[in-house]
């Protein structure tokens, strides 16, 4: 029986810059696969490469070479259009630093992508209400990103990248700026987000011991390589 | 994004940096204003020269002779095949012309050398018939004391040029009684003895009997002052003179007072009916001058407008606004800079919000429209406040102007003027010039990587 289709699939992919005379080898040469409905945690130090790579799954870069194809769709050959639909559609993205609107309240930031999406009016409130209860901040949909903890803000930034329902969840150190109890609860509450049938969350990170735990296998980086593809020990 | 979410997203942006866009909106409202206030200027300024020229008749009209009056006066005795033979301008001419389309009136025009007798001095001038419907021309508009009391009364409107010389005063002419003396024109019927005199002295045109004459008989007559105007209603044209004293045209036709054109008709001998030195005939506005000139001619008639005239006045006031609104336009070119600051700055402010939009899956023609739509705002915004204080310095223009007039004695005028065509003109040339400003900005945002975005602090 043929393997499924993964929901990730890097073939050779590089991404490569120049500075000056220099050329920095951000990603270079990495090839791995994604099936559907894992939790890949990729782990390595400042430089590795890991976001870079997360930011080329997610269609915000493009590689120098080699192909990135998530869900059958090579990002390389995509319009810039396209690849909008695409991060608006199929991928929803959480930052360590929460990219919350300061001057939007927790609603607003979470209906943003709806809007983007071009969602009806009428549904909207009710999706931003179903994602909002889903991180559990229902009660505080008025309320300002700078009136909500850093763990509650991760939640609410959670709860846009879900509520235009997308097949892949990526998170760039998302818990980066929380202490260890709520880092703890975000990967927890990341966890309960994968169990959504066919849901695909590739996390960057730096703290080993917490990937370990929650995901289904580890990919370490290091120069721009991938040092190894595996299950957590 | 849907454009009402677009609106929402961009006034709200406009709304964060509520000190910076509302001075960038007031720059826009400057530009506007100048360009309205000088345009404003321009269009008064058109009008009011318009309508003075407009309250002399003479745009609107076509003035008929016939064409028999021009031959032998050094033009071309020999018709071109094209002229249609030349006609007589009588009564049944005057019917006929009456009836073309677009025609309002057809008036004769009645002109005759006067002596008028005033406190016992005798002075020389040109009478004038005015027909009734000069009352409404405009042409009488702020005149002292007031208008024929009817169409056959014996009173007469002064044109204060000659007012001032039966008295500097003119004022205290009115009411007063003048003595009006000319040459009134007596028919004499055709004497047989002179036919076959003629007839047997003579060769081929011996045939056509002579037509009676005329003799001339001085009279006089009193007419009571009841006006004096500034204007010149009875301009002269064609070699006719200005009317300087006024009459109900009525009054004037039945003075029978020989006129220029009575000496050519009684040699021409053409007709024992009497016919008309000129006709003027009102069309209903400047724009049917032409057709109606036209239409004259094929009738066979002589006509003549003042329409190339007019043409000419038109063609300076546009060369005159078109200057006035390219200064104008300086103050908005300045604007324009400030906009494109403004969205630079915003763009720089706004980087990483940029990188968010990209990353949750915003085109980069959604990101253009943004910055668009919050350009097209300010200018709209700048626009509208803009075409209110330029109609306001034009009214402070007007005010300055009038103050300045009366204490030269002068009437007041209106010296600007804001049409809702220029409104509308204004705001959206502040909408066109404002998206255009932000064309730049719009697409240098939309360019923005969004890695680099998302990375800056």
């Amino acid at each position: 029986m043929p393997n499924p289709e993964p929901a990730i699939r890097l073939e050779h992919i590089s991404r490569h810059y120049t500075m000056g005379d220099a050329v920095i080898r951000a990603v270079d040469d990495v090839s791995f696969e994604v099936p559907s409905g894992e939790f890949l945690a990729l782990l390595g130090s400042s430089g590795s490469g890991k976001s870079t790579l997360l930011n080329l799954i997610a269609g915000l870069d493009l590689p120098t070479s080699g192909s990135v194809v998530v869900h059958g769709q090579d990002l390389s050959k995509v319009s810039s259009l396209e690849l909008a639909r695409y991060r608006r559609q199929t991928v929803g993205m959480v930052f360590q630093s929460f990219n919350l609107l300061p001057r939007m309240t927790l609603e607003e930031n979470v209906e943003l992508p709806l809007r983007l999406a071009e969602v009806d009016r009428s549904d909207r409130a009710a999706r931003v209400r179903e994602a909002l209860e889903r991180v559990g901040l229902d009660k505080r949909v008025g309320h300002r990103p700078s009136e909500l903890s850093g763990g509650e803000q991760q939640r609410a930034a959670i709860a846009r990248a879900l509520v235009n329902r997308p097949k892949l969840l990526l998170a760039d150190e998302p818990t980066g700026n929380l202490d260890s109890a709520t880092g703890e609860s975000i990967l927890t509450l990341l966890r309960e987000i994968q169990k959504n049938p066919g849901m695909t969350i590739v996390m960057v990170t730096h703290e080993r011991p917490l990937a370990e735990r929650f995901a289904d296998r580890l990919a370490v980086m290091g120069d721009g390589k991938l040092l190894s593809n595996g299950a957590p020990r | 994004m849907k454009p009402r979410d677009l609106g929402d997203l961009a006034l709200r942006n406009l709304r964060e940096a509520v000190l910076r866009n509302s001075l960038t909106t007031l720059g826009v409202a400057v530009g506007v204003a100048s360009l309205v206030a000088m345009l404003s200027l321009g269009v008064g300024l058109q009008q009011l020269a318009a309508k003075r020229l407009s309250q002399s008749g003479l745009f609107d009209s076509v003035f008929v002779t016939s064409r028999m009056n021009l031959r032998g006066m050094g033009r071309n005795a020999t018709p071109s095949p094209a002229d249609k033979p030349p006609r007589l301008l009588d009564e049944d001419a005057r019917q006929e012309i009456s009836r073309l389309p677009n025609v309002v009136e057809v008036y004769p025009q009645v002109r005759f050398f006067s002596e008028v007798r005033y406190d016992g001095k005798p002075f020389a001038t040109m009478v004038a018939g005015m027909p009734e419907s000069s009352k409404s021309s405009g042409s009488f508009d702020g005149m002292q004391g007031s208008f024929f009391s009817g169409p056959a009364a014996y009173e007469t409107i002064l044109q204060s040029e000659f007012a001032k010389e039966l008295n500097p005063q003119t004022s205290t002419l009115i009411g007063k009684e003048l003595v009006l003396r000319y040459a009134e024109r007596q028919s004499i019927p055709p004497n047989p003895a002179d036919s076959s005199a003629a007839a047997s002295s003579s060769s081929s045109s011996s045939s056509e009997s002579l037509p009676g004459g005329f003799s001339v008989v001085p009279k006089e007559m009193r007419l009571r002052i009841i006006g004096v105007v500034d204007t010149e209603p009875a301009a002269g044209f064609g070699g006719y003179g200005n009317g300087r004293l006024l009459i109900p045209l009525q009054v004037a036709m039945i003075l029978h007072a020989a006129q220029i054109n009575d000496l050519r008709d009684i040699v021409r001998g053409t007709s024992s009916a009497p016919t008309f030195a000129s006709l003027t005939v009102r069309a209903k506005g400047p724009a049917y001058v032409e057709a109606l000139e036209a239409s004259i001619k094929d009738m066979g008639f002589g006509a003549f407008s003042l329409l190339d005239a007019s043409k000419s006045l038109r063609i300076f006031f546009s060369v005159f606004d078109l200057l006035l609104g390219i200064f104008g336009s300086l103050a908005l070119a300045v604007a324009t800079l400030g906009i494109i600051n403004t969205l630079v700055m915003a763009i720089l402010e706004r980087r990483r919000e940029i990188g968010i939009l990209k990353a949750l899956g915003a085109a980069d023609g959604d990101v253009k429209q943004l910055f668009f739509v919050e350009a097209g705002v300010m200018g709209l915004l700048g626009g509208i406040l803009g075409a209110f204080l330029g109609w306001l310095i034009g009214r402070a223009l007007t005010f300055g102007t009038n103050v300045y007039l009366h204490r030269q004695n002068l009437p007041g005028v209106d010296i600007s003027s804001v049409p809702w065509w220029l409104v509308l003109g204004a705001i959206t040339f502040a909408i066109i010039v404002s998206l255009a400003a932000g064309l730049y900005p719009a697409s240098r945002a939309a360019r923005l990587n969004p890695v680099e975005a998302l990375r800056y602090e």
